[in-house]
């Protein structure tokens, strides 16, 4: 009787654990990413282009803190300058990364902050011209420990 | 948590016509809503959502904050100077708090 209870009392136990680590994130798919850059562009097409750079590392060793620089060559007069560029993971839980809304004021569109990443992925970069045309980059980063959840 | 503190880096001076980089953190832990506690619990999301640049009351730079964004968010930018003036940096909270610093620039 007293032997039962002591296996119940680690059944138990066990059963917690594997209940706190069991959960992983769930993962973003290609297509929700897909969808977020057609909200982005509202529909429209983006192709992917050179005047788009996105500077991430090859490997990143711990993704709670992984760099990205983003660039996009245009003259950034008040007449053909970058609006807005969206960065996206898409194996994160969630895709978006962060929005950098640019003016012509930037001088420069060129932007770096450093985001989390969950496991190795791509990193989708889109650029809004304010001729209304979409530029799209894509880069892969090799994550050796996971930055997202527990 | 912790008050937020804000720094920026930004020259005190620069030359017309000069683009200039600026680089902005704030300490915040950034909590990204998918961590959990030891009992399992969702821990809540907390982080900084939004970042605005402003020159002369006029907006240079923004950003939509993510909870991908590592927490005690770095962000580095650039701004043509046109005019001497006055810098103003926000962040928002999701708590909704706004976190702001001023910072003077010369031209010459």
């Amino acid at each position: 009787m007293k032997e039962m209870s002591r296996r119940q009392a680690l059944a138990l136990g066990s059963g917690l654990v594997a209940i706190t680590l069991l959960p992983l994130p769930a993962t973003a798919s290609i297509e929700e990413v897909n969808e977020d850059i057609k909200k982005f562009t509202g529909g429209a097409e983006a192709a992917e282009s050179a005047i788009i750079k996105l500077e991430v590392p090859e490997i990143a060793e711990n993704g709670n803190t992984v760099p990205l620089s983003v660039s996009v060559d245009s003259p950034m007069t008040a007449d053909n300058y970058v609006k807005r560029v969206i960065l996206l993971a898409e194996k994160n839980p969630n895709p978006g990364v962060a929005t950098f809304h640019f003016t012509a004021r930037s001088g420069v569109a060129e932007a770096s902050t450093r985001m989390r990443l969950a496991t190795t992925q791509n990193v989708v970069a889109v650029a809004e011209l304010s001729d209304g045309s979409f530029h799209m980059t894509k880069s892969t980063v090799k994550v050796t420990i996971g930055g997202c959840g527990g | 948590m912790a008050k937020s503190k804000p720094r920026v880096k930004a020259p005190k001076s620069a030359s017309k016509g000069e683009v200039i980089t600026i680089k902005t953190l704030i300490s915040h832990k950034m909590e990204s809503g998918q961590r959990k506690d030891k009992q399992g619990n969702v821990i809540p999301r907390s982080i900084i959502n939004h970042f605005t640049a402003k020159f002369n009351g006029e907006v240079v730079f923004e950003v939509d904050i993510e909870p991908a964004i590592s927490a005690n968010p770095y962000l580095q930018f650039k701004m043509r100077v046109d005019e001497p003036g006055e810098f103003e940096f926000i962040w928002n909270d999701d708590d909704g708090s706004v976190y702001t610093k001023k910072q003077k620039l010369k031209v010459g």
